[in-house]
């Protein structure tokens, strides 16, 4: 059995958070009246002309520099020709041989714990062409323009992912990143986040690519994942089967979950790219991207870093913790509640509480982090209660779920519920003494040397008491009371 | 007598301004002209008389109020290249023989607030496509000077409308030489100004990196007069350009002694005719007397800007013409049969045969395998066609030579050879490929036909050649020349 490397490479189109559109005054915001955000300018009209949105180049650039990119000083816009009623002049207005931003690249982590570079060709920006819509018109089709023109930022990848897993990593953390950066509100749904996959296999340890196709239409991590895995299982079965590859567009059915046949190479347009006559090269002064740099926030990569030097998390916590600009602020919130009750040091427990119990109950509810409904400060109030010994962490959890459920904060819920640890050595001693008298047998059979059964009494006041013992105080005295 | 029609622009505003008529008389007259001469020329697609009124009208009480623009009143024709809001805009299209466009240009609009008054909009080679005015979907205009000969192109329709003088001033556009051309063949003032000093907003697109806006009139003067309020940077047109507008009125009277006249070798070369080059050295002379100086200075790289125009010009024009769909504005072919049908028939029913052997041109210099070859080394050649000129600007202050290589031609007569067509625009597509302003004034007639001087200067010098242009009328009189039958 040969042994197969898959090969893959990324282009991303990320929408660009810009008010209005990269060539025109029209609002981009989503989910408007079919056509109402598509003035002159999207719909082509004749004698209207393309004026560049400076803001979706200050997007383009801080993007390049979050890569460690070269920004072009200077970059030409380009048109890219074909024919299709939801592209307006019959070209989209795109960047082509010389692109704003060039060369940059992005780290993974691997399952392994190791880490990987993804190297990134180039980032352009182009316009986004409007929908057709092709219900609804008694066999006609309608063409929805709001979306036309809205910027997107192509980010196209090296062919260095060798697994779908490798490809779903690299892809969350451009997803991660340009929140981080505001320039993408990455919503996948809305298609404001999405990406074309070129997969290839070659035989372990060949130096040349197999011919590769491209997959489109990936709108979900996990489609990307069920899409590339079922692509290179074709591929493989194709060679194997004594066939070769035709190089061509693959679409995804998430439905079927298999990927089938667009256009091949052949039937593919001849774009005819040429400069962009309507607009002069775009000219990026030092100034202008030295501006930008000034605005660019904690990478996520220097806050996972800052997390594993300064809080002691782990490689892989500190990736959960920034996988989202918001999930940081969270656990950052928590840290500064905690410090203002002069708790500090409790960093991994903080980690492991927001990555825990908050990420499940947010899970369980389908809500982000903004959508919380135990907020920073009431869950350091909780977790003040852990460090300074109030409760256990057993008894936090179930603090924890009523937290959740009846939004009260933690200290009502010990106080109310009676949670408290009982840390009065009478009390404790009390309980000793009863549960001491209520088992006489086991009490001589501990006395002539049948240690194992201090567990046992421990778990007797223990239940007494509700778990609410301190276990520390608990063994000290019993050890003393036992020993008689 | 003299008559309304008769005066130039700079004399009906002095006789406006003098309350010796009113607005709307002047507008009265011109549209009189209008439905009497237009039907034999063929020069307007379409006259609006009550439009005209409304803002005569309103320029009569600015003009009382003393609020007035600075063009308040004068009535104007526009080329049909310009969209003009609820009016027709054809382009002289099939493809836009439906289409009320639903704004204003750029220069449309600052006219208007200058207070113009638009009698109607000029007939025009389908798309500005055309050195003859043949290729237009309304049909040829016809050459005031003698109906059988063809006004030139494509702005044929301004051109004859103010040789006929059924307006004093048309707005003219000009990609390879369309407001010199048809200036030259009907003896009148046509001033293409540098590329970027007149917004393309609203004008539509042919070849974007070529395309000018400019003026055609009675004399240098009067182009003086229009350009000052059609020029200037436009937010909406990012190759505009962001310098101030000069009063080009005002300097139009400045000494020509001194000037460095750079007399074009290649122009004299290949195909100009004896008679035209003779009226060429007159004019010449006429400088000469003024105390220029005249200086040879060779372009060698200008003989490739024919084939250079004919790569650039279609490729541009190839991209900027697929919006013309069937879909969203414009002609579409009757019932449909899927989309490709839609496309295929609405195109192929929508645009001529010029623009159509255009867009394939176009198509096929960008395509993979083909866009080295033709396209890049275009624009290769034209870096050292502008190179050339900025070489000769160092010796010399504005260069000349004949805007045409013969007067105006019979109609018909290279309608069926696209090549000997390309050939009349040789001595215009220089001045475009390189973006430098240009002007052709009138210099004397062969056969009862007008010749044109080119003059062609530095970018932005629109001041100069105004000034170069308005010595030469000082000293002559061919300007004034109205073709037998419309004095």
């Amino acid at each position: 059995m040969m042994s197969w490397e898959t090969v893959i490479g990324l282009e991303i189109h990320a929408q660009l958070a810009t008010r209005s559109k990269i060539f025109s005054s029209a609002a981009t915001a989503y989910g408007a009246a079919p056509n109402a955000q598509a003035n002159l300018v999207d719909l082509g009209y004749p004698g209207v002309l393309p004026v560049l949105n400076r803001e979706a180049v200050r997007m383009a650039v801080k993007f390049g520099l979050a890569i460690g990119a070269q920004i072009s000083p200077r970059s030409i816009f380009a048109r890219k020709n074909y024919f299709y009623p939801d592209l307006p002049k019959g070209y989209q207005i795109s960047q082509y041989e010389k692109p704003v931003v060039e060369k940059g690249s992005m780290q993974i982590l691997l399952e392994d714990g190791s880490v990987k570079v993804i190297g990134i060709t180039r980032a352009h920006l182009e316009e986004d062409a409007g929908k057709s819509l092709h219900e609804d018109f008694q066999g006609a089709s309608g063409i929805d323009l709001n979306r036309a023109g809205t910027p997107l930022l192509e980010i196209v990848s090296e062919p260095d992912m060798r697994s779908a897993k490798e490809a779903v990593a690299y892809l969350k953390k451009i997803h991660t990143l340009v929140r981080y950066l505001e320039i993408c509100d990455g919503n996948m749904q809305e298609g404001s986040f999405r990406c074309d996959a070129n997969v290839s296999v070659r035989p372990q340890g060949q130096e040349k690519f197999g011919t590769r196709c491209e997959i489109k239409n990936l709108n979900s991590f996990r489609y990307i994942e069920k899409a590339i895995n079922y692509e290179v299982a074709r591929q493989i079965e194709e060679i194997e089967a004594g066939r070769s590859i035709k190089q061509e567009t693959r679409l995804f059915d998430p439905d079927k979950g298999e990927t089938r046949s667009l256009r091949s190479k052949e039937e593919a347009n001849d774009y005819r790219y040429f400069p962009d006559p309507d607009l002069l090269p775009v000219v990026i002064e030092k100034d202008f991207i030295e501006g930008v740099r000034g605005t660019l926030p904690e990478l996520p990569d220097q806050k996972a870093g800052r997390y594993v030097e300064k809080f002691g998390l782990s490689a892989y916590d500190a990736g959960v913790l920034t996988a989202s600009r918001e999930m940081g602020d969270f656990y950052e919130a928590v840290l500064a509640s905690l410090k203002s009750k002069n708790l500090e040091g409790n960093e991994k427990l903080a980690a492991n509480w927001t990555m825990g119990e908050l990420s499940a109950a947010l899970n369980k509810d389908g809500v982000e982090i903004t959508g919380t409904r135990i907020d920073a400060a009431r869950l350091a109030g909780l977790l003040a209660r852990i460090a300074d010994k109030t409760i256990s962490g057993k008894i936090a959890k179930e603090v924890f779920e009523a937290m959740w459920s009846d939004g009260v904060d933690a200290d009502a819920i010990i106080e109310a519920k009676g949670l408290k640890v009982i840390t009065d050595t009478g009390a404790i001693e009390k309980t000793i003494d009863e549960v001491m008298a209520a088992n006489p047998k086991q009490l001589a059979d501990y006395r002539s040397g049948k240690d194992k059964l201090f567990g046992f009494f421990v778990g007797q006041v223990m239940k007494v008491t509700g778990g609410k013992a301190d276990p520390a105080q608990v063994n000290e005295l019993l050890k003393k009371k036992l020993a008689g | 007598m003299t008559e309304l029609h008769h005066l130039t622009l700079a004399e009906l505003n002095e006789g406006l301004r003098a309350r010796r008529f009113s607005s709307v008389e002047l507008a009265r007259h011109f549209l009189a002209r209008i439905e009497r001469l237009n039907p034999a020329l063929n020069a307007l697609i379409t006259v609006t008389p009550e439009y005209a009124l409304a803002a005569a009208r309103r320029a009569d009480e600015l003009l009382a109020s003393g609020e007035a623009g600075a063009l308040a009143g004068l009535p104007l024709i526009h080329k049909d290249i310009f969209c003009t809001d609820g009016v027709l805009t054809t382009c002289g299209s099939r493809m836009l023989s439906n289409f009320v466009a639903p704004y204003d240009a750029t220069i449309v609009e600052k006219l208007s607030q200058s207070g113009v008054v638009m009698l109607g909009k000029a007939n025009m080679d389908e798309f500005a496509m055309g050195s003859s005015n043949e290729t237009s979907f309304y049909g040829p205009v016809k050459n005031p000077w003698d109906l059988k000969k063809v006004p030139g192109g494509s702005s044929g329709g301004s051109a004859a409308s103010v040789a006929a003088r059924l307006a004093p001033v048309a707005t003219a556009t000009d990609t390879g030489g369309s407001i010199r051309q048809p200036a030259a063949l009907t003896g009148l003032t046509g001033l293409k100004p540098t590329y970027g000093r007149v917004s393309r907003y609203g004008m539509i697109a042919f070849a974007s990196s070529l395309d000018q806006a400019g003026t055609m009139t009675i004399t240098a003067k009067d182009a003086a007069m229009v350009l000052r309020d059609m020029a200037g940077f436009d937010p909406r047109d990012s190759t505009s350009v962001d310098t101030p507008v000069p009063d080009y009125v005002a300097g139009l009277d400045r000494p020509l002694a001194g000037l460095k006249i750079g007399l074009l070798k290649e122009f004299f070369e290949s195909g100009l005719e004896e008679s035209t080059a003779k009226l060429i050295r007159e004019a010449l002379q006429v400088y000469e007397r003024l105390g220029a100086k005249l200086i040879e200075v060779s372009l060698p790289n200008l003989p490739l800007s024919v084939p250079t125009y004919y790569v650039v010009a279609p490729a541009e024009c190839s991209s900027n013409l697929s919006r013309f769909d069937g879909v969203r504005f414009g002609y579409r072919c009757e019932n449909p049969q899927g989309l490709e049908d839609l496309y295929m028939r609405s195109r192929g029913e929508g645009f001529g045969a010029e623009v159509k052997r255009r867009i394939m041109t176009g198509t096929y210099v960008l395509s993979a395998g083909y866009y080295d070859a033709y396209y890049l080394r275009a624009q290769k050649v034209r870096r050292l066609i502008t190179d050339d000129f900025a070489r000769a600007f160092q010796q010399v202050d504005v260069l000349m030579g004949p805007t045409s290589p013969t007067p105006a031609f019979d109609i018909g007569a290279k309608v069926d050879d696209p090549i000997t067509m390309y050939l009349n625009d040789i001595y215009t597509i220089g001045a475009n490929l390189a973006g430098l302003p240009a002007m052709s004034i009138p210099c004397g007639t062969v056969g009862g036909l007008p010749v044109g001087l080119q003059i062609i200067g530095p970018h932005f010098a629109e001041a100069k050649l105004l000034n170069v242009a308005h010595g030469y009328q000082n000293e002559t009189l061919w300007h004034r020349d109205i073709p037998k039958g419309y004095a």
